[in-house]
């Protein structure tokens, strides 16, 4: 998976937690967890998404590395084959 | 003749705006069935039926506000038997229906709101097939014309209409809502690109909504699409009359209720550990969070407690008939709600954790059912995700207590004569004086605490 497809995964994951996101008033370092009040609950439904639309595996351990843009399409590049 | 009536979905609602029917007037309904989103001035709801049947004449147009009780549309309840055994031959029509070709021009003139299909081959001849039998066919955008009928004589019955439905690679004719009809066209979505989520997998308003949002998301520079939920207001404001809904319901509840509040520290060290343990193994779907045990805890103190778990009305203490544990929500743009998690008591730290994602998203996107914003004889609130440590809430009029969780925190803390670092949450009661004591409240919070440290036998 190269990082612009990653990225797409990422942002529409996104999306379908959060419909109203402002996508594009996120920096690729920003917590969007933070940035769009996203509560326990809301992130998991992120993870579950995102895991189900890449196939990849992803653990309770990843979860820190999955809360900004970029840190979560690195994630995907190097984990999906 | 029933008559489906704005019905009552809070003890602060009088009146409701009829946003959308979920079925058309000749359609069957069943019990529980939801057939109608109404607005109220809190949420979103969608209204369940009361009655088995058909749905009949439909009196009140959406986007009308109506009183609760006003009529809304009636229920043909003899319809409903009648439809079900109309499967077997025996029951159609002695005489036979003017023959039909499978043309679809033809078709079309039989059912003039409806446009059936032509999914079939042209050749076929004239089709036997009972009205009954010909409206299931066009419901499912099947074409008569195209079954091989496997009744007597060749008629067309029930079974096989089911089956061409099934089979049917695409209906061209996508089943869908009035109002998810108009909304596809306004924002450009074609229906057969949309999962509907509705009966028979009719696309909703929501469904199109939905994929407006996705496809917003996939295409995100071009345009921002103008209005992509179906609600009459965005999801990120709140619903007009939300606030005085919750001023209403709080000044009262300020007003009538004496409260008195308990708090109490928990060792969270146990729970937490089996929850690492347990979403190690488990896949993502299967995973847990801190609520789930939370709520599971509470659920089965207010069985153990049945003193918190009812109503107060008419100067006496009513004990609920099961626990239903009310989980405070906020939205997005402000205020919350409440559903419900029926018979929470019964259900284990996973299968709270499924209800719970399900209700809180549901909440959130304004789709929440009847039966599940009614009901609760206990409420709890989770501020724990917005960061702080303790949270007094309000008791919700009728119930007489409400139990508040707040972060989950790791502090020093004395463990047999040594101090070490543990995870804990503080765990409050605010509970109504008239209807208990300071000291039913405590063996309600030292239930929880006691149940938090075996979290394997929650």
């Amino acid at each position: 998976m190269n990082r612009a497809d990653a990225l797409n995964a990422v942002k529409e994951s996104i999306t379908q937690v959060v419909p109203d996101a402002d996508l594009a008033a996120l920096g690729p370092e920003d917590t969007f967890r933070d940035t769009l009040e996203m509560d326990s609950l809301d992130f998991l439904s992120y993870l579950e998404i995102l895991g189900e639309r890449t196939g990849v595996r992803i653990d309770d351990a990843d979860a820190p590395e999955l809360t900004t843009l970029s840190g979560s399409a690195d994630f995907l590049v190097a984990h999906v084959t | 003749m029933a008559e489906f009536t704005m019905p009552s979905l809070g003890a602060d609602m009088d009146e409701g705006t009829l946003v959308e029917w979920l079925v058309g007037p000749g359609d069957p309904v069943r019990r529980g069935d939801p057939v109608a989103v109404v607005e109220t001035a809190k949420s979103t709801i969608e209204v369940e039926c009361f009655e088995s049947g058909a749905m009949g004449r439909q009196l009140v147009e959406p986007g009308t506000t109506v009183p609760v009780g006003t009529p809304l549309a009636l229920i043909d309840s003899a319809a409903g038997p009648r439809e079900e055994e109309a499967g077997g031959p025996r029951e159609e029509p002695r005489v036979p229906p003017a023959p039909e070709r499978a043309a679809p021009a033809t078709a079309a003139g039989a059912a003039p709101a409806r446009t059936p299909v032509a999914s079939g081959a042209p050749e076929h001849g004239p089709v036997e097939a009972g009205p009954l039998i010909r409206r299931l066919a066009e419901q499912s955008g099947v074409d008569p014309g195209s079954v091989h009928g496997s009744g007597p004589a060749g008629r067309v019955t029930r079974a096989d209409i089911e089956r061409a439905a099934a089979t049917a690679s695409r209906p061209a004719r996508v089943r869908a809502t009035p109002r998810a009809r108009r909304l596809a066209a306004e924002l450009g979505i074609g229906l057969s690109e949309v999962t509907g989520t509705g009966r028979d997998a009719a696309v909703r308003a929501r469904d199109v909504s939905g994929a407006a949002s996705r496809q917003a998301a996939a295409h995100p520079p071009q345009r921002r699409t103008p209005a992509a939920v179906p609600a009459s207001h965005p999801p990120g404001e709140q619903a007009p009359g939300m606030r005085q809904a919750i001023a209403r319901l709080m000044a009262r509840a300020n007003r009538d209720i004496p409260h008195y509040y308990l708090s109490t520290t928990v060792d969270l060290a146990a729970a937490t550990d089996w929850l690492h343990d347990h979403n190690r193994r488990a896949p993502l779907p299967e995973r847990l969070l801190p609520a789930a045990l939370l709520l599971r805890a509470a659920a089965v103190a207010a069985r153990e407690v049945p003193e918190l778990n009812g109503f107060w009305a008419d100067d006496g203490f009513t004990p609920g008939e099961g626990v239903h544990l009310g989980v405070a929500v906020s939205l997005r743009g402000g205020g919350l709600v409440a559903p419900v998690l029926h018979r929470a008591d019964t259900l284990g730290p996973p299968a709270l954790m499924s209800a719970l994602k399900d209700l809180v998203t549901r909440a959130r996107t304004g789709r929440l059912r009847g039966s599940e914003v009614s009901g609760a004889t206990l409420t709890v609130t989770n501020l724990g995700d917005q960061g702080v440590e303790t949270v007094f809430g309000v008791v919700h009029p009728p119930q007489v207590a409400l139990v508040g969780f707040g972060r989950v925190v790791d502090r020093p803390w004395a463990v047999g004569g040594l101090l070490g670092v543990r995870p804990v949450v503080t765990v409050t009661l605010s509970a109504d004086h008239r209807a208990t004591d300071g000291a039913v409240g405590a063996r309600y919070l030292s239930a929880v605490d006691r149940l938090l440290q075996k979290p394997e036998k929650l």
